[in-house]
């Protein structure tokens, strides 16, 4: 069976081959497999030198000191490490969280964990656009308040933040700033010594490292302090004990490095495909951009497409694998939490598609998706009762619908 | 999610898709779901002077099941006289079909469909 075009990057990307080679030196007996802790041996030494290049590398793809990243498994335990840890490091200071309303489960389900220990935690509204301003944090600002945690680029619907209009709004307040930078590292640029964040989140397999390695981003000047979650033999200067995973670390340093030296001209490519795509579709009738127009990934593309219903419409895009915008998996619909955050009806929210073009994505394969999107709309709408009726003039909103 | 072949070949093939006069005094429609909900079908019958459904067709917003479910019902219904139409149970398509315990509502919407096409039709005939 032919597998379908990938147009997933966002859920996840392939290990580059050029990072997989490196992965695999650290792995058996020949290669560099020792553990970083070992300080009595070659092996320790080797396997030390291997992590802190890896450091390194992704130091400088956000312009930070090496001494400022933590290893971790991934962008869910960063996230969960900067929120829990300064929330509860901090809380003689305060107990007041500010974050938003469409950040990732990592971050939203953490705040929920403190609301049951007793934080209180404000989740902002995003724009229709999906943008969290400087303005909505500063004015959500509170005498109590010791965290905001704001995405730079979301998952879904790929806008882009202004985390340095943010970072100005909390450092000016003395209130911490964490960044969930797990979509937007290695896509655009990251300067954390001109951006006032505190803290950030990072994710390996989202920019063609391995799965299950991430890192946080802790500033040294000012100095932010964190409560370790995982205790232990106390290694990342005690923030997050564990033998480190040489060719997890190995691999993504070396992903970081390939991105930062391939930002600029992948940018520039994926807006192109991402551009011939929408040019490919806009012509279809009611079809909407979901986000952003401008302040976007340059691979991002989620749009809605009304009067077809999303899950037939994945069913007829056999050939292509792209993300759904509701979760199907139970007798109710559920509609993402996302889009239904910036405003959108159930029933557009059910018909959106998240297509996330990546190093891979090739202009045919581009060529391709518009080809079945368009035969599957046509398909589906020539099925769609809903159709018939917007053709005949009538307005939906004021049906009384049976409801089941 | 896997769909059994028979929601594959009604998803690819859907039988009798289209739309009759709803002011006809032969046809019945019933439309029920929710475009919220993710489903809306619209069925219409249209019965001979023996009261005999000779003629049947739907469309269908929603899922692959949601879809099979109202075309297999515009096959089974006709040749039906209305009251054998408004006996055709749920469970008898969700079987036919193979439809999995989460699309099971796909199959009540569409019973659901014929019983209120078959109302409509009898209260339109009752004014006639
Ligand atoms: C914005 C964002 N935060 C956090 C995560 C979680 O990252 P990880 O899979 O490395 O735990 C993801 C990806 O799933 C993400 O997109």
């Amino acid at each position: 069976m032919q597998k379908p075009i990938y147009f997933d990057f966002f859920a996840t990307t392939p290990v580059d081959p050029r990072v997989a080679e490196k992965m695999m030196d650290c792995l058996t007996m020949e290669g560099n497999f020792g553990n970083a802790a070992s300080r009595s041996h070659l092996y320790g030494w080797k396997a030390e030198e291997a992590i802190e290049n890896a450091r390194r590398q992704v130091a400088d793809l956000i312009n930070a000191d090496p001494r400022e990243i933590v290893w971790t498994s991934g962008a869910t335990e960063s996230d969960n490490l900067a929120l829990k840890g300064v929330a509860h490091f901090y809380q003689k200071r305060g107990k007041h969280i500010i974050t938003s309303k469409i950040e990732h489960k990592a971050v939203l389900d953490s705040c929920r964990q403190l609301e049951r220990e007793g934080f209180d935690v404000t989740y902002l509204d995003p724009g229709s656009n999906g943008l969290t301003t400087p303005e909505a944090v500063a004015n959500a600002l509170r005498e109590d308040t010791i965290l905001v945690s704001i995405m730079h680029a979301n998952n879904e619907i790929g806008i882009v933040n202004d985390i340095a209009g943010i970072g100005e709004v909390t450092r000016n307040a003395g209130v911490l700033f964490h960044v969930d930078a797990a979509q937007s590292a290695g896509k655009v640029p990251i300067d954390l010594a001109l951006m006032k964040v505190d803290l950030m989140s990072f994710s390996a397999h989202k920019f063609y490292g391995p799965k299950g390695m991430g890192a946080l981003y802790v500033r040294r000047k000012p100095r932010v302090r964190l409560e370790a979650q995982i205790h232990g033999g106390g290694h990342e200067r005690g923030m997050r004990s564990g033998t480190l995973a040489t060719h997890q670390i190995v691999g993504m340093g070396a992903a970081a490095e390939i991105a930062g030296e391939e930002m600029a001209g992948e940018a520039v490519r994926l807006k192109a495909l991402r551009e011939r795509f929408w040019e490919g579709i806009s012509d279809i009738e009611e079809v909407h951009i979901n986000g952003d127009r401008e302040a976007r990934l340059p691979g991002a593309m989620n749009v809605s497409i009304a009067f077809v219903e999303g899950e037939s419409l994945i069913m007829s895009l056999k050939g292509l694998a792209v993300s759904s915008g509701s979760a199907c998996t139970s007798a109710s619909l559920e509609p993402s939490y996302v889009l239904r955050a910036l405003g959108l009806s159930d029933e557009l929210a059910h018909s959106s598609l998240r297509f996330s073009f990546g190093r891979f994505t090739t202009e045919q394969d581009v060529d391709t998706a518009v080809e079945q999107l368009r035969h599957a709309v046509e398909k589906l709408r020539e099925l769609s009762p809903l159709w018939d009726m917007y053709k005949d003039g009538v307005d939906l909103d004021q049906v009384q619908w049976a409801a089941h | 999610m896997a769909y059994s072949d028979k929601v594959l070949d009604h998803y690819e093939n859907p039988r009798n898709v289209g739309k009759m006069d709803a002011n006809d005094t032969n046809v019945g429609t019933g439309m029920v779901g929710a475009p919220a909900c993710g489903d809306v079908m619209r069925l219409q019958i249209k019965v001979n002077d023996e009261g005999v459904i000779e003629d049947a067709k739907f469309k269908t917003y929603g899922c692959g099941s949601a879809i099979a479910s109202s075309s297999l019902l515009t096959e089974w219904v006709k040749g039906k006289n209305l009251d054998e139409a408004e006996m055709i149970k749920n469970s008898d398509i969700a079987e036919e079909l193979a439809l999995p315990p989460v699309k099971i509502h796909c199959s009540v919407l569409a019973e659901d469909a014929i019983k209120a096409a078959v109302e409509d039709l009898r209260s339109k005939r009752a004014g006639v």
